[in-house]
Order: structure tokens, then sequence, then C-alpha cells
């Protein structure tokens, strides 16, 4: 800590080993060793004053602390699942944390390990052989499904179908990770929060490279037709792409048996929990696509003793040595995520994997059914199964009732003029009550 | 030096055992389950189903099978494996910042007040006048730069369609820029390593949307004729893009928005020392200047006349680049870390990993061609293989350098201390080089003997890809 007003306090050298390395590099300043030109040498200041740990700590911490403390009840695409301390202090230990990509998979067969059973955890959930061991989340996943559609489908076609029930930020990121390609992104249309099959059929077509459906929806219905959607873009060569998530899929039926090609997603729900919308996009295929798969792979070999030892594999298809033709520009990803994910999975184990995500469509039915008994309040208002989280009919303007019930401490969706949303989890099942007794001084 | 890395064997056969090979359960999911029809669920779910000890065994045992930047020294070219301080990881996990990203602006006054100040310092660190924290990676910050130029044109009625990339450019360039819909125009490096002025304005025409550079470049060179350049771009009507994979080089000497950048990305997991994850997160916030503020990524942070904190969408965004803000956690680490260090401590970081290159360079048996350098340094391992180069240093209790890249050096050891070596360890990387410079192939071939693993088979990994639990058991 001697060097706190001069430098780093990550720069472990004393005064008389920086002259005896400028000697041995024969310069007499360090800043002799910047080869930059004088005019366009910066001799300003950031203005950024230098803090002790201890002050910093606590300058970030109080920004940090004016977010209110409100009981959640948002969904929409990230959920909150209570992730066990474990999963912070395997996953924080430095051997795991602090490496990089396994360039040198002899020295990191642990996290090549712990990615490789990511992969296979993936596996067992969508039915599909192949998943990759992370894109940075569902929005970015559903992109490179698309670019991966366009690039393996046999007859041209460059319209992408999505449901007209879709977030909007995923939606734009869809079509900027499609402005390289000739692909088009359209929207069909939904019936009750469900796929309009019969609007779905006239749209789909020869010149649709890709139909993609979500399971949960955003409004949390479970689709019931995914069957027919994969039928749908089976029988015009098109590929079927689902969304979904590991707890969703824990109970749901298995993507590979209603027809998904490709499966995305956010795999954080299970390890990360809120963290403004960081995720973890899972992506998974099958065999016939692994060549154009993007993202990092792990696979299974030996090593010289003749043992089973991991390794990143296929590395033909990335950017640092395909380049411009590579199936994607990713680089860094979102590993140490998938890391966190392989451990809350197996925390859990099959059983408690099931066991999350039946409460997650009892909790919902059982919440939903409370608060229709609000006077001025409907829910569920789409006539489907839900997981997760629902949408609830209101009598007053939903903006209104949000506003009073954050001035009750509660955060909750108004997603349309006289809809709210709630999502809940084991998370914030405590504050139910609080939810419904607001709910009914308010609506 | 020498080093053991921790090694679990059961057997012949394999290292620590898989989780499905600790146990497999299958749970039969009943026909109406949770109350949903029959069809809707699936039939079985088939996981190991393991106590809490035995997972925290097996991760363990894991984590002591993998090397991490506070296991040794960490000299990964280009990917700047400084230490990361603890610090900035319990604040990314105070419970107030584990907030939904659709909380209303007023009850999120914390985060968007760490995303304000982080785009503020980035600005100042780069000279770039709007910042925006949204792109998930480097890669993630190229394909926004890259799609903000493309506007940037187009709303200028300029559909331009290419955009020029040196040989010595990382790969994510060439990739973002073909993700982004343009062709991609390569230019040869000249004789000493830097960018080649004449095959530049060859290169550069109507057709040209931007340069994408970095400086200094993966060499370790400073690109001295970055305003010739700059201009040869400009005045053909194009941008100049900063790739800030190498900006740990630069910190209070040298501000890309000061050579004449218009956008760049900044690496906040390398730079600014947030962990690398075993490969991610990291962040790659994108930063231009004034003219280019507009076709930001949406939404932006910006403070009111009240000295609150509020979004905005910037007017002619292109849209976004992750579905939500980006990776928030990142960011609240990257803005504790500039917090701590100030302007004292980023240009101390700077001087020390400039110096630290330079000392290294200045310490070894291999051949190091070009130079000065600034943060790394790319060493030749002459008639000996990089990649068994590599292997063999990992016996020595070290990571190697990056290998065989760039390829304007034969047998490329991309090297990148970091600041946080000291003489000492800087002295034993040394010994580790030389000692594998005098070895002979035979021995280089063995290696590594001391890691976990032996040397692995990457050709059937390839040719056999087995990559889940099911493949191995098919």
């Amino acid at each position: 800590m001697s060097n706190q007003a001069t430098g780093s306090p990550y720069a472990p050298h004393t005064p008389d080993e920086t002259e005896a390395m400028l000697a041995a590099v024969g310069v007499d300043d360090v800043e002799d060793l910047f080869d930059i030109p004088d005019s366009v040498r910066f001799d300003g200041e950031f203005g950024i004053p230098a803090r002790s740990e201890r002050v910093a700590d606590r300058a970030v911490a109080r920004r940090l602390d004016r977010n209110d403390d409100l009981a959640s009840f948002l969904g929409r695409g990230h959920y909150e699942h209570y992730v066990p301390s474990v999963v912070d202090h395997l996953a924080d230990r430095q051997e795991f944390l602090t490496s990089y990509t396994q360039y040198q998979p002899e020295i990191a067969q642990g996290f090549l390990q712990a990615l490789f059973e990511y992969q296979s955890i993936l596996v067992e959930l969508t039915g599909l052989p192949v998943a990759n061991c992370s894109m940075y989340d569902a929005a970015t996943a559903l992109g490179e499904a698309a670019t991966l559609a366009d690039r393996v489908r046999d007859v041209s076609g460059s319209r992408v179908l999505v449901p007209a029930l879709l977030r909007d930020e995923k939606r734009t990121v869809l079509e900027n990770y499609t402005a390289g390609t000739d692909l088009t992104v359209e929207s069909y249309p939904m019936a009750a929060a469900n796929v309009d099959h019969d609007a779905l059929a006239d749209a789909v077509g020869e010149d649709v490279a890709m139909v993609y459906a979500e399971s949960p929806t955003v409004r949390g219905t479970i689709e019931e037709l995914l069957g027919d959607v994969g039928d749908l873009a089976a029988d015009h060569d098109a590929l079927f792409c689902l969304g979904t998530d590991p707890v969703a899929m824990a109970l749901l039926e298995e993507p590979a048996n209603v027809g998904a090609d490709v499966v995305v997603g956010d795999a954080a729900t299970l390890g990360l929990g809120s963290a403004y919308g960081m995720g973890l996009g899972l992506f998974a295929t099958h065999e016939d696509y692994l060549r154009q798969v993007p993202g990092r792979l792990v696979g299974a070999s030996e090593d010289a003793t003749g043992r089973r030892a991991f390794t990143l594999t296929l590395q033909t298809r990335e950017q640092h040595i395909r380049r411009e033709r590579a199936t994607s520009n990713i680089c860094t990803n979102q590993a140490w995520v998938a890391l966190r994910t392989a451990i809350h999975a197996a925390l859990l184990g099959a059983e408690g994997l099931h066991d999350l995500a039946v409460d997650c469509v009892e909790r919902t039915r059982t919440v939903a059914d409370r608060l229709d008994a609000v006077s001025g309040v409907q829910a569920p208002v789409d006539d489907r199964h839900h997981f997760r989280e629902f949408v609830a009919r209101t009598d007053q303007p939903a903006e209104a009732i949000a506003a009073d019930l954050r001035e009750r401490g509660i955060a909750v969706h108004a997603p349309d003029e006289h809809e709210i949303q709630v999502c809940v989890t084991e998370t914030n099942a405590h504050a139910v009550d609080r939810l419904v007794e607001a709910v009914r001084e308010v609506a | 030096m020498e080093h053991d890395q921790a090694r679990w064997t059961e057997n012949d056969d394999r290292y620590e055992p898989l989780l499905v090979e600790k146990d497999r359960t299958a749970v039969d999911v009943e026909d109406g389950a949770a109350g949903l029809p029959d069809e809707l669920t699936r039939d079985r779910l088939e996981l190991p189903q393991l106590s809490e000890p035995e997972v925290a065994r097996h991760f363990t045992r894991l984590s002591q099978m993998n090397y991490g930047v506070e296991s040794g020294p960490f000299p990964l070219g280009s990917c700047t494996m400084k230490y990361n301080p603890s610090f900035t990881e319990d604040l990314a996990a105070r419970p107030s910042a584990a907030v939904h990203p659709d909380r209303d602006d007023a009850s999120v006054q914390g985060t968007l007040a760490v995303m304000h100040g982080l785009a503020d310092y980035l600005g100042r660190i780069g000279g770039m006048d709007a910042v925006s924290l949204q792109p998930p990676a480097g890669a993630a910050g190229e394909f926004a730069g890259v799609l903000i130029a493309r506007a940037y044109h187009e709303h200028h009625g300029d559909e331009r369609t290419e955009i020029v990339v040196p040989d010595s450019a990382h790969g994510t360039n060439f990739a973002s820029a073909a993700m982004a819909g343009f062709d991609v125009v390569e230019v040869p490096s000249a004789d000493d390593g830097r960018l080649d002025l004449d095959a530049l304005d060859a290169a550069v025409g109507a057709e040209t949307a931007a340069l994408m550079l970095t400086n200094p470049n993966t060499l370790g060179l400073f690109e001295r004729e970055i305003e010739a350049a700059a201009e040869i771009v400009h005045d053909a009507g194009g941008l100049l893009y900063y790739d800030g994979a190498n900006l740990n080089a630069l910190l209070g000497r040298a501000r890309p928005g000061d050579m004449g950048f218009d956008v760049m990305h900044y690496n906040v997991h390398k730079t600014f020392a947030t962990p690398h994850g075993g490969g991610g997160p990291g962040a790659g916030p994108v930063g231009v200047s004034e003219d280019l503020a507009p076709f930001l990524p949406a939404p932006r942070v910006r403070k009111t006349d009240e000295g609150d904190y509020e979004h905005f969408e910037p007017d002619h965004s292109i849209g976004k680049v992750h579905g939500f803000q980006g990776n928030w956690l990142v960011l609240v680490k990257a803005f504790a870390y500039i917090a701590r260090l100030g302007d004292a401590g980023l240009a101390d970081a700077s001087a020390k990993a400039v110096l630290n290159a330079n000392y290294l360079a200045s310490q070894i048996d291999y051949e190091v061609p070009f130079g000065p350098f600034h943060h790394e340094f790319v060493a030749s391992a002459g008639d000996q293989d990089a990649a068994d180069v590599a292997k063999r240093m990992l016996d020595y209790g070290v990571h190697p350098p990056t290998t065989k890249w760039p390829e304007i050096v034969d047998e490329a050891l991309m090297t990148e201390p970091t600041e946080v070596e000291n003489r000492r360890s800087l002295d034993r990387l040394a010994d580790a080089f030389d000692a594998v410079a005098g070895e002979d192939d035979e021995t280089l071939a063995r290696a590594p003997e001391r890691t976990s693993a032996r040397r692995i088979d990457q050709v059937s990994a390839a040719r056999d890809p087995r990559l889940s639990w099911r493949a191995l058991e098919e």
C-alpha cells in the first residue's frame, strides 16, 4: 500500500526495482518507453481521484444502495430464482473466476469439465445433441440462431417469422444480428397469448428460413401448439427455433419432441438471479449443424496417459481462425455464468429441478386465483396454463396501479393500459400476501 | 521455478469423474403434474442427484485443476490478464445491485448512477464524447461500433460497403465487420510491423465505411503515423474505429479520441481488471465522438437538471446489441476499479505494464523482432514449435503466451505480462522462457508433464466430437 499516492496498488514494483528495470531496458525514465508522437500525447488529466480500497468501496456501495429495496414481481424474460450460497462460493474460487478461455487445456481441465457438464445438462433438458458453452444472452442467441438458419438451409429464403408477442428489445437485437444477411424479420399473430396457428400457417412458405416461438411466452403462457409449429416449419424446410429456459424445460415437453431445430433462451435463470438483465444465452441444436454452430464447444478427448480429458474443439468455426468467414464474431462469452448454472443445476438435481418447475406453475395459479378474487381485477387474462408469471386485467388504469404499488414497495409490470403482469417465484413468495393486500387497496 | 498442478485421478481411464458418473437419477413426470395436460409435459428428466457436500467437493476439485491469475503469471498476449481486486466482487454481490431491468428509473437510481459514472469515466479515459455500456464483450462492442458507422453513413445518404482492417488485427475485427454486412479489405503491414500508409491509401476509397485499428497494434507497436492514417481515411469520408483491446498500454499517455478515432470499444475485462471468468463475461462499452452519439445503442443514461438519472433513446439509435443493458455486474466491477485507481493509478498501471513488457523482452533468449514495445511483445520461437514451447512452459509454473499469432512473426510467442508482475516474478518468467529455449524437441513434445492432464489429443477431439455425457455413453 506504500505506493497508494503515486501509483496502482496492484503494480508491486518498489522504486529501486523500477530503477533497476529501467536500467536493464536502457532508458532513464519510464516515459521514454512510450513511443508516442508529441502531437497525440495526452498531457491533461482525467480528473478521477485515487481512493483507498475502503473509500472506493464505500463510494460505490453508497451509489448502489440508492436503489430502492422493493418486493419485485417482475419477469418478462429476466427471472429470479433463489441461488444457494455455495454457488457463489464455488464459482468465486479464483482458479475459476480469474482464468480465461482454455487455450491451454492441460492446465484448464477444471473449467473445461465444468463447461462440458453445462453442455451435457442442456443436452438432457433440450433433447438436442449439441449445446455450446454460451452466448451472451437470450436475445443474441436468437440472433445467432437466425444467421445459422441462413447458413444451413438447403433452399433460399429470407423471412424469419417471430411471434407478435416478443419483447421489442429482443426483436431489435435480432434485426441487428441479421443486418449482414438477406434475412428480414416479420411478426405472426398470436391468439390468447399462444401461436395463432392458422395465421402462422398462412404466413409460412418456402421463402421462410426460420420460425421462432417461445414457451413460456413473455406473458407467462405455456405454448400449447409447439408440435404444430414444428411441423409447419419442417413442411417448408424452415428451421424451428424455440425460446425457453432450463427451469421450464425441466417440466415442459422436451424441445426435441416438438421438432425444435434450435433452442435458445436465458440459461442464467439458474445460477445468477436478478442482474439487471445480464444473462447467459443458451444455444442447442442438431448434430447436422454442428460445424455451423456459433461460439465455443468443449469436447472429450484423451491425454498422453490415455485418460479422458477435455478441450475446446472444432475451433475452425471461430473468428480467431476463420476471421470474416467465422460462424460468429463471439470471443469472450459468458463462461463463468455457465459454470454457475451448472453448479446450481447440480445442486438441484433431477428432483429439485422438477419440483422447482412444478412450483412455477402451481404458485402462479394460486396467486392468479387470489388476485382474481380482488374486486376490479380479473386474473389471468389469458385462458392458458402459466409458468412463473401471468397477466391480470384491471378496471383502473394499470400505470396508476403500478405506481401506487410502487409507493407500497412493490414492483409489477404494466404491459398494457388495463393490464398488470406479475411474476412469482420462491424469491418473492414471502411478499405475496403484501401484494394481494396492496392490490386490494389500490385496484 | 517448477509447478505441479493438483490432479484428481479416479483410475487409468479418467481424472475427476463427471457428475453423471457419480449419480444418475431419473424422475418420471407424472400425468397431470402441476395440473398440466399430459401433452404439455415431458415424460422424464434424468440428471445427477447429489448432496451439497458432494457438489461442493466436485467443483472444488475441478477448480484445483484450473489455473488463474492468482495461481501465477499469466502473460497471455492480447488478453491483459491482470490481477482482479476482490473488493469489486463484494460490490457486485451486494443485494442492492441485484435489480430487475424493467424497474422504473426512479427506483434504480443507484444502478443508473453507476452506469452514468462509468460512462463518464470511460469517456474521459478514451477522449470520447459519449459512451454506451451495452455491448457485453469486446466483439459485441466492435459489432455495435461497425453498425454505428453504417447507420452514420446511411443517415448521410452514403451507402458504403467496405471496412478496412490491417492483417495484424484481431480476428474479431474481420468477423464483426462481416456480421454487419461489410466486405473486409485487408491491408498488409509494412516491414516495421506497423501500418503501411501506401497500402492503406490504396485500400481506402469511396466505399470505405471505416478503418478498424488497434493501437498499439498486436505486435505491441504504437502506430506513429496515426494522424496521417486518420487523414487518409477521413479525406475519403470514412470513419476511424479503435479496437480497445490494447488500451492498457496508453492510460494517461494518449487517448483514441485525440488521435482522430471516431468510435471505439473498451475491453473492461482487460484494461479495467474485471475477472475473465474462464472466458467471460466481459463488457465492451462503445465510445463515440459527438457526431456519432445519436447512433449509439438504446437506451442511454443521462442526468436530469434535478440531479436524478434517467434513460433516454438516442435520436438515430442503431437499436440494441443485447436484450437488456449488457453485463451489468461486470460494469459495477469496472467502475469500482477505476474509482480505486484514479488518474495516478491508471497512469501507473500503463507505465508498469509497458516497463514490464520491455524488461521481459530484454531478458529472454528468444529473438524479439520489432520494437519499441508498449504493453506486449511478440517473440519468435525460431526453430522450435511455438505451441510446444507453450506446453513446456506450463511445467515451469507459468501460463504461456498466446502462440502462433500474429503470423507476421514466425512461431510467435505473444507476451503481455501486465503491470501486476514485479521484477522477481518477471525474472522467473524469463527463466521459464530460457529453460524451454534450451531444450530439445523431444522434451518439448513430451510436455506438459506436471499439469493436471498431459498433452491432449486435439485431432481426435475434432474428428470424433463428443460434446456431452450422452455422447460419451454412445
